[in-house]
């Protein structure tokens, strides 16, 4: 019986040939992540519990992108806090307030390779399944005992695999692919599993879209969400200096607890509407939801590629009276680039704000909360109640094309429309 | 920390399905001291809860339990205001890592979203994993945890066990 591709990765990390499904293994860590939410605690409970060391300083990355510029004293004293343990625990991979969302730095800096074991104290960790990494979200004592020893203990999951094929329409994304997933097979329709992504489908897509494809993984409950490491995976890597990555695909005989099949032909723009991921419909079937805020950026969609489409539809336009566009790019490295490209210009002219490049409205934190009855419109990965400040307003995730184009309409809007304009 | 195989006994608070990380633990609070954050715990959904809830009292749920972010403070939000136990059709991949890394326990039991009510008083036994109701009418057989995540529990988290581990 062959792997799946959690499992050839868990038998690795766990110093074994094989694995299977449902058994537990202490895996060896390759990459630990911690963001500004949760540093703190963890470098505080690893001082008092686990001889205040890391493993390997070099096997640690610290991310500070949630509360940036720090919003409040006690923001900025728990940054301050975070630079003193970063600098007393000689950790060099260090990322602060305005590099950008921990998420986009990972891969984009280089953290990231094909086979890795990846932790991060975010639920979007499962975001570097793109590159073929078994990544996945812990909590901070977790983290804590990682930092300490280097390793934790792991379920095998079960692996469900999604095949897709067909080509994307003028005006579609993979962001509708992963909302259309989630309506499909609901917010728990991957809860504790491996979610595996392949077909002719895969091979076609880029890399800025698989990562939005496993980032929002977890919204379905995925431990990982994984992609196959091809020749789409080696070119983003080998843009980065790091060659010679070897392929890395799932046995053709691995066992699949379910398999999935999409064609992504007949795929409309999707809308995950209020209050949860999985209340997913078609962008069509929705008529005259005004809105008063647009959200492009987040760790789900705020890529260079994100951007770039969403000035496409707003190039030369001006968006509705009455609405608010925010755009936070997913790191400077990402805003330098929009700069660069003019996409910056574009969307400041359309009327949008430019944000800080860090997680910014998504996670209710600070910057562009709602106020009782309004509704937004955003790129991110969740609409939970209360998710961007009162629990009164609504919100709803989409495409950054359907973002920019709702923002055009000052209601949700079918971005088809305006991509025949473009 | 009690052995896991210990009854838990005490009123029920009822809670629907899919009731998010946002909601145990929102993001308005996510740095302030564990007294500041507890105060809010699903004041969204069931403003009373924070300050009725008492020290034994047990909380089930619907599917998905705990789903959203990674933070731990949803776990410990709960533990701290006196939770014993989480009973749910299904607990989120991590907030169930969670509550057992901070020693909160949790069952997960199919059914125990219909068969109980809020306000009932039920009691649990985490090594059989059943739910009891208070009159011994009701009794509905859960999942037990695995022995891999009871000794987490037994030891009082993963930091305690850690602690056991270099102290030994």
């Amino acid at each position: 019986m062959g792997s799946t591709l959690a499992e050839k990765i868990m038998a690795r990390a766990a110093g074994r040939d094989t694995v299977t499904a449902g058994e537990f293994i202490v895996a060896d860590i390759d990459l630990a992540m911690v963001h500004d939410i949760f540093a703190a605690s963890v470098f505080d409970m690893l001082a008092e519990v686990g001889g205040g060391k890391v493993f390997d300083p070099d096997k640690a990355v610290v991310v500070i992108d949630h509360l940036v510029p720090a919003p409040s004293a006690e923001a900025a004293a728990v940054h301050h806090r975070i630079r003193d343990h970063v600098a007393r625990l000689g950790i060099d991979a260090f990322y602060d307030s305005g590099e950008g969302i921990s998420h986009q730095l990972l891969p984009e800096k280089g953290h990231i390779r094909p086979g890795m074991m990846v932790v991060g104290t975010d639920s979007h960790t499962t975001t570097h399944g793109a590159l073929a990494a078994a990544s996945t979200g812990i909590g901070t004592s977790e983290m804590a005992y990682v930092m300490a020893t280097g390793r934790l203990w792991f379920r095998v999951p079960e692996t469900i695999r999604y095949e897709l094929r067909g080509s994307l329409t003028r005006g579609v994304s993979w962001k509708d692919v992963i909302l259309a997933l989630a309506g499909r097979f609901g917010s728990d329709g991957a809860q504790y599993r491996s979610m595996e992504f392949g077909g002719p489908a895969v091979a076609a897509a880029g890399m800025s879209s698989r990562l939005t494809v496993s980032n929002m993984g977890l919204e379905m409950g995925a431990k990982f969400a994984l992609f196959p490491s091809d020749a789409v995976t080696a070119a983003y890597l080998a843009d980065r200096g790091i060659e010679d990555v070897a392929p890395l695909e799932p046995d053709g005989d691995a066992s699949y607890e379910a398999e999935h099949e999409m064609d992504l032909s007949a795929l409309a723009p999707q809308v995950a509407l209020p209050h949860e991921v999985d209340n997913v419909e078609a962008v069509d079937d929705l008529t005259d939801i005004t809105i008063q805020q647009a959200f492009l950026g987040s760790c789900t969609n705020g890529r260079i590629e994100d951007l770039r489409a969403a000035a496409a539809i707003l190039d030369g336009r001006k968006i509705a009276a009455g609405v608010r566009l925010l755009v936070a790019p997913a790191s400077r490295g990402v805003l330098s680039q929009a700069i660069d490209e003019g996409i910056v210009a574009t969307l400041v002219e359309a009327g949008a704000s430019v944000l800080p490049s860090g997680c910014g409205p998504c996670f209710g934190g600070h910057g562009g909360l709602l106020a009782p009855g309004e509704r937004c419109i955003g790129t991110h990965n969740r609409n939970f109640i209360g998710r961007m400040g009162s629990p009164q307003a609504e919100i709803y995730l989409a495409s950054p094309e359907t973002v920019a184009a709702s923002a055009l309409a000052g209601r949700i809007a079918d971005p088809r429309e305006e991509a025949a304009n473009v | 920390m009690s052995e896991t195989g210990a009854m838990m006994q005490g009123r029920a608070w009822k809670f629907d399905h899919d009731v998010s990380t946002d909601l145990l633990s929102p993001g308005t609070y996510a740095v302030d001291p564990v007294e500041v954050r507890m105060i809010h715990t699903l004041e969204s959904i069931s403003p009373g809860f924070a300050s009725d809830v008492r020290t034994g009292d047990l909380v089930i749920a619907g599917r998905n339990f705990g789903c959203g972010s990674s933070r731990e403070t949803a776990a410990e939000n709960l533990k701290a205001l006196g939770v014993a136990c989480v009973v749910a059709e299904s607990l989120s991949r991590l907030f169930m890592r969670n509550a057992v890394a901070i020693g909160l326990p949790v069952l997960i039991c199919a059914g125990v979203h219909e068969a109980f009510a809020d306000g009932d008083e039920v009691a649990v036994d985490l090594a059989a994993g059943t739910i009891t109701s208070g009159d011994g009418d009701r009794r509905l057989q859960g999942e037990p945890l695995p022995p891999e995540m009871r000794d987490i529990l037994a030891a009082g988290g993963i930091l305690a066990l850690l602690d056991s581990q270099t102290a030994g």
